[in-house]
């Protein structure tokens, strides 16, 4: 049966148990560690977007494969952003209203590197993420937690010259969803990046070392390789952490490769 | 060969909405402006149903084929053109953007718009192309069209409306599945 085909009920309906889903993906990852085995299946890097254990993937991901092609042109360029673009403050998240919000602070830093290792320098990162509390200021998300008033959970910054970045927020809770019944997903900071070529740009999210609900998480554990997922996983950093102030988090985001013809000038003065 | 392995991609998910849109995001130009155009069509998943919650976001050069490197994206000044914008579809699925048709980047080579998808319910970014339907004759040609199955060719070709608009639906899945791309 093609997707379309089969009986589909709503990615909210919270139909399946969580024990249905995890065996669904016990399933999905056994065959590939088997595969990866008998090397008949090569290391994956990326999410799988075929994924049903995800409800709502199952009608809008691409059944055909994706076509290759050589990037052209327009392509193997990024749009440009600048201080006009973004504000210093808007890296801060928890200086956004008029009290301090609620929650564990933290700073969260690391480097965008493309996958050559070259800093992605002067580009955009677009963070969000739901309060200490686990919720998000969207009307779609109505579940039963706390709104603080004192936290929008948006922020922006440029990356520095060595493709750095900074953010000062407070931790997310973990937040219920409907895939499936007592559905709960890990704490997360959603992140949006920029590189050198727009083949690069992607969304991602970045998670924290040890969380319980990973296990149980059919948008993690669409990654079907630990070694891709850990890539998301966060590190907590003693030398970031500040006195009395707040705990720190390391995580460096390596973008696809670069098919940019370098100047000789840039890579002397990375 | 890259040395690094690349990070993986995520979901958007559903909340991106109070985080990613920003004022005059889709307008590269401001409506009205002389040349002008609409870009706009609806995204639609395995069952032709309208997807309310996508985002999408376009790149291309302006009418003379230069590729723009200035600053004031977020900003939109209403005079700067730097060739990026973004749109959130509506409740109904639909997405418009204001621009420019762009221009031939490359002699010989078919004009284009780069265009990357994300959605709830979509896993990993989805890469693009929506090219301008004039000149079939360079369309034959092109690297990647030529190279595409008759019937799955159309989905990347944008259809000329009477007042200029260009029109083209995004099909996740399904008949007519829009043709994406992978660069690596």
């Amino acid at each position: 049966m093609t997707p379309s085909e089969q009986p589909v009920v709503s990615s909210d309906a919270a139909a399946n148990t969580q024990a249905e889903i995890s065996e669904d993906m016990r399933v999905i990852h056994s065959a590939y560690e088997t595969g990866k085995a008998a090397g008949s299946l090569s290391e994956e890097t990326q999410p799988r977007i075929d994924f049903p254990p995800y409800r709502s993937s199952i009608l809008r991901h691409p059944t055909k494969d994706l076509r290759h092609t050589d990037p052209e042109t327009i392509e193997l360029w990024s749009p440009a952003f600048g201080h006009r673009d973004v504000h210093k403050l808007e890296s801060d998240l928890t200086i956004q209203h008029n009290g301090d919000p609620l929650g564990e602070r933290m700073i969260v830093r690391g480097r965008v590197l493309d996958g050559d290792g070259r800093p992605v320098r002067n580009q955009l990162v677009e963070v969000w993420q739901a309060n200490s509390a686990g919720r998000y200021i969207h009307k779609r998300d109505q579940h039963p937690a706390p709104i603080d008033p004192n936290f929008t959970g948006v922020g922006r910054c440029l990356t520095g010259d060595d493709g750095s970045y900074e953010f000062i927020t407070i931790k997310p809770g973990p937040y219920p969803w409907k895939n499936h019944h007592n559905a709960w997903r890990p704490a997360h900071i959603h992140f949006s990046l920029f590189g050198t070529d727009f083949t690069q740009r992607m969304i991602t999210q970045m998670y924290f070392p040890g969380d319980p609900l990973f296990a149980l998480d059919p948008i993690y554990q669409s990654i079907t390789d630990q070694k891709a997922r850990d890539r998301l996983v966060a590190q907590y950093d003693h030398d970031v952490t500040q006195h009395e102030w707040a705990t720190g988090y390391t995580w460096d985001i390596v973008l696809s490769g670069s098919n940019r013809t370098w100047m000789d000038t840039e890579e002397d003065d990375k | 060969m890259s040395k690094l392995i690349a990070t993986p991609g995520q979901t958007v998910g559903p909340f991106y909405g109070y985080a990613l849109p920003f004022p005059k995001d889709s307008e590269l130009v401001p409506p009205g402006q002389g040349g002008s155009i609409r870009v706009h069509g609806t995204v639609t998943d395995g069952r032709g149903q309208p997807i309310p919650d996508c985002l999408l976001e376009i790149w291309q050069a302006d009418e003379h084929g230069v590729i723009a490197q200035r600053t004031g994206s977020l900003t939109r000044d209403g005079h700067t053109f730097t060739g990026w914008g973004r749109a959130a579809v509506d409740d109904d699925g639909h997405y418009t953007f204001t621009t420019v048709n762009p221009g031939v980047t490359e002699e010989g080579k078919a004009p284009f718009i780069a265009v990357v998808v994300f959605a709830r319910g979509l896993l990993n970014k989805l890469h693009t192309r929506v090219y301008l339907p004039e000149n079939p004759e360079r369309l034959a040609v092109d690297g990647l069209l030529s190279d595409l199955p008759a019937e799955r060719r159309g989905t990347l070709i944008a259809e000329r409306e009477e007042d200029g608009s260009l029109l083209w639906n995004i099909r996740l899945q399904g008949e007519n599945e829009t043709v994406f791309l992978d660069f690596s």
